[in-house]
């Protein structure tokens, strides 16, 4: 069952750092721009895939291992993230 | 009167009873059959959905829904073991052996690659699947496999970790240089024996 890039939000802090939810991803496949939290996410398999929501290509993988995080982001043209205020 | 002392925690001991000696390294046993899917569950109408062995992009052979329901089938007993710890004792399905199909092809392959609707794919040695230990299962406990589980067929190869059982696979390709299928392209091995515990690559 699919969920929403929410469900991954702690996950994408602990890797990134900082609030990837809001950041804007595009699609490499149908070049569809949104929200990360509004991407689909499947959670419940060896690894977590997101996948746009318009075409469900897959956007981004992440899979641990021997605790570290190994992540795919080839299926996204960009990834923007919004700057923390200076 | 119960005792307000607690009596404490108790280390887990290893599996008992019917569990033992059943559970690779690493596992829990589950009676639920947890849905693991990297996407999409795909519809595909029966009168549409076809099995085909290929090589080079080729098929060498494809089979219809009824072509595949006129071969002998099998009933198995397996365990089945899930790279995210679960195991599932005892479950029971029916499906035609790979075997049958490689042999109505003749194969020389080193290697196969599994592919699906919506994309997965898995990579397999040829001899995991032609030596009667893989099935194109399509019943799962006496039932038509419902498509969260990956019907109308999934590729049930239960002696590996259970993302090689390719879930609404549509075929097989010969290969004669192995290549990773979807989650061995993420760091999960590229064989998958639960029994040597073999989750990650270099396991």
């Amino acid at each position: 069952m699919a969920l929403d890039g929410n469900a991954i939000g702690g996950m994408l802090l602990e890797i990134f750092a900082t609030d990837m939810t809001s950041a804007e991803a595009t699609c490499a496949r149908c070049g569809a721009v949104r929200p990360v939290a509004e991407e689909l996410v499947y959670l419940r398999g060896p690894g977590t895939v997101v996948r746009c929501r318009r075409c469900t290509s897959v956007l981004m993988v992440i899979s641990r291992v021997r605790g570290l995080n190994c992540v795919d982001l080839s299926g996204m043209e960009a990834l923007e993230v919004k700057a923390a205020s200076d | 009167m119960t005792s307000p002392v607690s009596r404490g925690f108790h280390r887990r001991r290893g599996p008992a009873g019917a569990e033992a000696g059943k559970l690779p390294p690493g596992q829990h046993a589950t009676t639920d059959f947890p849905v693991l899917s990297a996407g999409p569950t795909p519809h595909v109408p029966l009168t549409e959905w076809t099995f085909s062995i290929r090589r080079g992009g080729q098929a060498l052979r494809s089979w219809t829904w009824p072509e595949i329901q006129g071969l002998p089938a099998e009933t198995v007993t397996v365990d089945i073991h899930c790279v995210t710890r679960w195991s599932k004792l005892g479950t029971v399905w029916r499906g035609v052996p790979v075997r049958t199909l490689l042999d109505q092809v003749g194969y020389d392959a080193p290697h196969v690659l599994a592919f699906s609707d919506g994309g997965y794919t898995t990579n397999l040695p040829i001899g995991d699947v032609s030596d009667g230990r893989a099935w194109l299962a399509f019943d799962y406990d006496g039932q038509p496999l419902a498509p969260e589980h990956g019907g109308p067929a999934r590729l049930l190869v239960p002696h590996l970790y259970f993302w090689k059982s390719a879930k609404w696979v549509r075929g097989l390709e010969l290969l004669d240089r192995d290549q990773p299928g979807f989650w061995e392209n993420y760091g999960y091995n590229n064989y998958g024996d639960p029994w040597r515990e073999q989750r990650y690559a270099g396991d």
